[in-house]
């Protein structure tokens, strides 16, 4: 069986399944009495340990399964849930995670050892009695030697000689098992020389096994077992709660076996566990516990479906798909403008069929794209769990709108802008609990992540309701980073103040600043975004917080524009981000300081002129009606100057390629409906 | 690449500037096309002479009498574009006319002369002898390089 096949499949699912125990630990924390999610968290565990055991990733499955075994000691009862505990956990799931990203890297588990961290959450399930539980260890391990010794003298009076070796790991889980009153046994199994299915039958066994015990090892592994690669006879560890002869009895009645072996390691320690009245109730509760669970994973399987039927895709196939719809979009285009000269009734309702077909064919390739932003949500209440542990501050983050979808090329871009305006906001936004109440706030701090669609675009605010930005302290700041001078500073609105805190020269001085540091690293958050064509803007109250609202376009690859001409030329403007379109005389032009402006509803509308900004040469005399696109970038506006307007167009964009990646004021190109290209000016970069 | 393979694998498409002939490895050759309308990039190096839409594909493509410092001529009815591809990167290349693909043995190629007139030494990977021809062999990779 070639297991590589599965290694995407195992590490997606993998992920789903860290996320799930990152959110039952989460909420575990904070209701430490609730047991559903203790059980949560095994049964992430078990799942855990069979997936990687399947694919050979040894060190996972020997990790779950030291976890399985400490949270079932929490699920029987025995131990509370207790801080210490959670923060293992976390630290495990942390390790978990390591591994799973050294597969996605690198193919392989890496051969990092974490076997400390089991060795804490030993300790930290049983804190007090942890020498004690030493002392019997000791006790107990003395035991097995000396049975393994005496077992070893019986096989050599045997024909059938079990040459399964135990382990420093069988060995400890021996001790622990027959701590909690289990009994340990050496298995050969010789199956009947016709037997065909070799597999399945070892399965049965498995299974009958499994009923009351565990198989702690095998010979050859499981895997090998499975896919049938031994010869007739295998050899087992298990650990039951029945003894030898029940064993015995009940693997002679399943079918095809020829030879059964067994081989008593320990049998159940009872002198060393101290009530031994406990350990009858526990193995009740013990018995009863695997039915619920069971009937739970029914369950969950059951209501799985209702999530949505879901189907992975790879990426290339659903660009492909685009690229097609783009395809015909272009040809719809031209259709329509051949429709213009040829008059004809049957082509325009075809063409208008067209249109139909290709739009809905657009919508339905853009919805499968579409992700919901829960994807990238759901990593930062660990983060922010994390963070507030570290900095001693209480938060509390709410989160809404994870339904929201945006496309996948969005949602893989996003991640990192968010992570750092979040722990900007928890870091340097919100107050130490001392401050807040002395400010009359309540000890908690609160930050908010909230999603929404808006039209056309997807908004995403970050808010905090910390001590906001200090604007007179930005100001200064910039004055002594040289971006405004002294006297820009005394003229200078909060509103373009704040603004301040995005440019690149902010942050990279004196990092750590007293401003709460809020400039740190926020241009890069900014040109991320911008890459994206979003716009990122900042909202703050002196005392009571400030709030970051990101927005974004929904989709990157299709989009509305208007095409204009400048000169002989034809170029593309974005429609979401003109504002208006209006003519002027030329005659009402003003200069400020080489800076071309127009009173326009009694603001100053700065004008630009594109055939000077494209580098067109147009030898045309100076017109007296000019039209000006009125595009707008977050508050910012400014007047483009084109010399005509050829109409609204849905436009595919392309890239224009590794080779002219370096262009700023061109976004793209998009090939028009007669197949030329036009250019997509990309106005964000010139204001 | 063993050396066998090596001379087996000699082939170059030929095309002419002026009256010089220019070799580029097959290997990086995708197709030849007639001049199709360039759109004018603004911003972009003085040797970009636009893109262009090549069966939905926006491509780059680079004036090579530009690139090579060579005197600038119209572009006439032998015109071409060669599609060239190098790690990744697709980008036409206009010339002033293609027709052939030649094999060169290692005998007939030489390294290029230490002094050339007009072409920087990057852009050439050797010169090629074909009987009483003299062809210049281009550095695809250094021609991409600004």
């Amino acid at each position: 069986m070639d297991i590589n096949q599965y290694l995407e499949i195992f590490i997606e699912e993998s992920k789903e399944n860290l996320q799930n125990m990152n959110e039952a630990l989460l909420k575990l924390e904070n209701d430490k009495d609730e047991i559903e999610l203790v059980h949560e968290i095994f049964r992430v565990a078990h799942t855990l340990k069979g997936m990687s055991a399947t694919m050979g990733f040894g060190k996972i499955a020997h990790f779950t399964h030291e976890m399985e075994d400490i949270l079932q000691s929490v699920r029987s009862g025995e131990v509370r849930i207790t801080d210490n505990i959670i923060d293992v956990l976390f630290q495990c799931l942390d390790v978990l995670e390591e591994y799973i990203n050294n597969i996605v890297e690198t193919g392989s588990e890496g051969d990092k050892d974490y076997s400390h961290l089991l060795v804490k959450l030993h300790e930290a399930i049983n804190p007090e009695n942890s020498q004690v539980v030493e002392e019997v260890k000791e006790e107990v391990a003395a035991t097995v030697e000396n049975t393994i010794e005496t077992t070893e003298e019986v096989q050599l009076n045997e024909n059938g000689r079990i040459e399964i070796e135990i382990d420093e790991f069988t060995k400890n889980a021996i001790l622990k098992s027959v701590k909690d009153g289990f009994n340990s046994f050496k298995l050969k199994i010789e199956l009947n020389q016709n037997c065909m299915l070799k597999s399945a039958r070892a399965f049965i066994i498995f299974n009958t096994l499994e009923k009351d015990g565990e198989i702690v090892k095998a010979n050859p592994t499981v895997e090998d077992i499975e896919d049938e690669n031994f010869e007739y006879t295998f050899e087992l560890v298990i650990i039951s709660r029945s003894d030898g002869n029940e064993i015995l009895e009940r693997i002679k009645s399943i079918s095809e076996i020829e030879n059964v072996h067994i081989e008593t390691i320990m049998e159940k320690a009872k002198e060393t566990v101290t009530e031994p009245v406990k350990e009858t109730v526990k193995a009740e509760k013990k018995k009863i516990e695997p039915k619920k669970t069971a009937n739970k994973e029914e369950k969950a399987r059951n209501s799985k479906p209702k999530l949505g039927k879901t189907v992975r895709v790879d990426i290339d196939r659903l660009d492909n798909l685009m690229n097609l719809v783009s395809e015909l979009i272009i040809t719809r285009s031209r259709l329509t403008d051949m429709e213009e000269t040829t008059k004809k009734q049957d082509m325009n309702e075809s063409i208008e069929y067209l249109e139909r077909i290709t739009t809905n064919l657009h919508d339905a390739v853009m919805k499968v794209r579409m992700v919901p932003i829960e994807r990238v949500f759901n990593r930062f209440p660990r983060m922010v769990r994390d963070l507030s542990k570290e900095l001693g501050k209480e938060i509390s983050l709410i989160m809404s709108g994870e339904e929201t979808e945006v496309d996948r090329t969005v949602i893989d871009e996003i991640g990192d802008p968010l992570i750092h305006l979040i722990r900007n906001s928890i870091d340097h936004g919100i107050e130490n609990p001392e401050e807040r109440i002395k400010n009359g706030k309540s000890e908690i701090g609160t930050v908010k992540l909230i999603a929404y669609p808006d039209g056309n675009s997807v908004v995403i605010e970050v808010e905090d309701d910390g001590g906001g930005i200090n604007i007179d302290k930005v100001k200064n700041k910039a004055k002594d980073n040289g971006l405004i001078t002294e006297e820009q500073m005394s003229t200078i609105d909060d509103r373009d103040a704040l603004q301040l805190l995005f440019k690149s020269g902010f942050s990279t001085a004196d990092k750590i600043s007293d401003i709460s540091g809020r400039g740190v690293g926020l241009d890069v958050v900014k040109t991320k975004i911008e890459s994206l064509g979003g716009a990122v803007e900042v909202q703050s109250t002196r005392l009571r917080g400030s709030k970051f609202i990101i927005r974004l376009p929904l989709t990157l690859a299709i989009i509305q524009a208007l095409l204009v001409n400048v000169g002989e030329e034809k170029y593309a403007i974005a429609l979401n981000s003109i504002k208006e379109i209006v003519t002027i005389k030329s005659e009402n032009i003003r200069k400020i300081q080489e800076q071309e402006v127009v009173l326009y509803r009694d603001t100053t509308l700065p004008l630009l002129r594109m055939e000077k900004i494209l580098d067109v040469s147009t030898n045309e005399e100076n017109k007296e009606d000019l039209i000006v696109v009125v595009v707008k970038k977050g508050e910012q506006v400014a007047g483009f100057i084109v010399d005509g307007l050829i109409g609204q167009q849905e436009i595919v964009i392309k890239s224009l390629g590794k080779f002219l990646a370096g262009i700023n004021i061109i976004a793209g190109a998009t090939i028009l409906g007669n197949g030329q290209v036009a250019l997509i000016v990309d106005t964000n970069s010139l204001l | 690449m063993s050396e066998n393979v090596q001379l087996l694998e000699n082939q170059y498409v030929l095309f002419k500037l002026g009256k010089e002939y220019y070799g580029i490895d097959i290997h990086n050759v995708q197709t030849i096309e007639k001049v199709i309308d360039i759109t004018r990039v603004p911003h972009s190096p003085a040797y970009v002479e636009g893109v262009i839409n090549l069966r939905g594909e926006i491509i780059p493509v680079i004036n090579l009498r530009t690139r090579l410092n060579l005197e600038n001529v119209q572009v006439t009815s032998e015109s071409r574009i060669i599609i060239t591809k190098c790690d990744e990167i697709i980008v036409g290349l206009l010339v002033d006319s293609s027709s052939e693909v030649i094999s060169l043995d290692e005998i007939q190629l030489e390294d290029a002369p230490k002094v050339s007139e007009n072409i920087s030494e990057k852009n050439i990977k050797g010169i090629g002898k074909d009987k009483d021809r003299i062809i210049i062999l281009l550095d695809i990779e250094g021609i991409l390089q600004s």
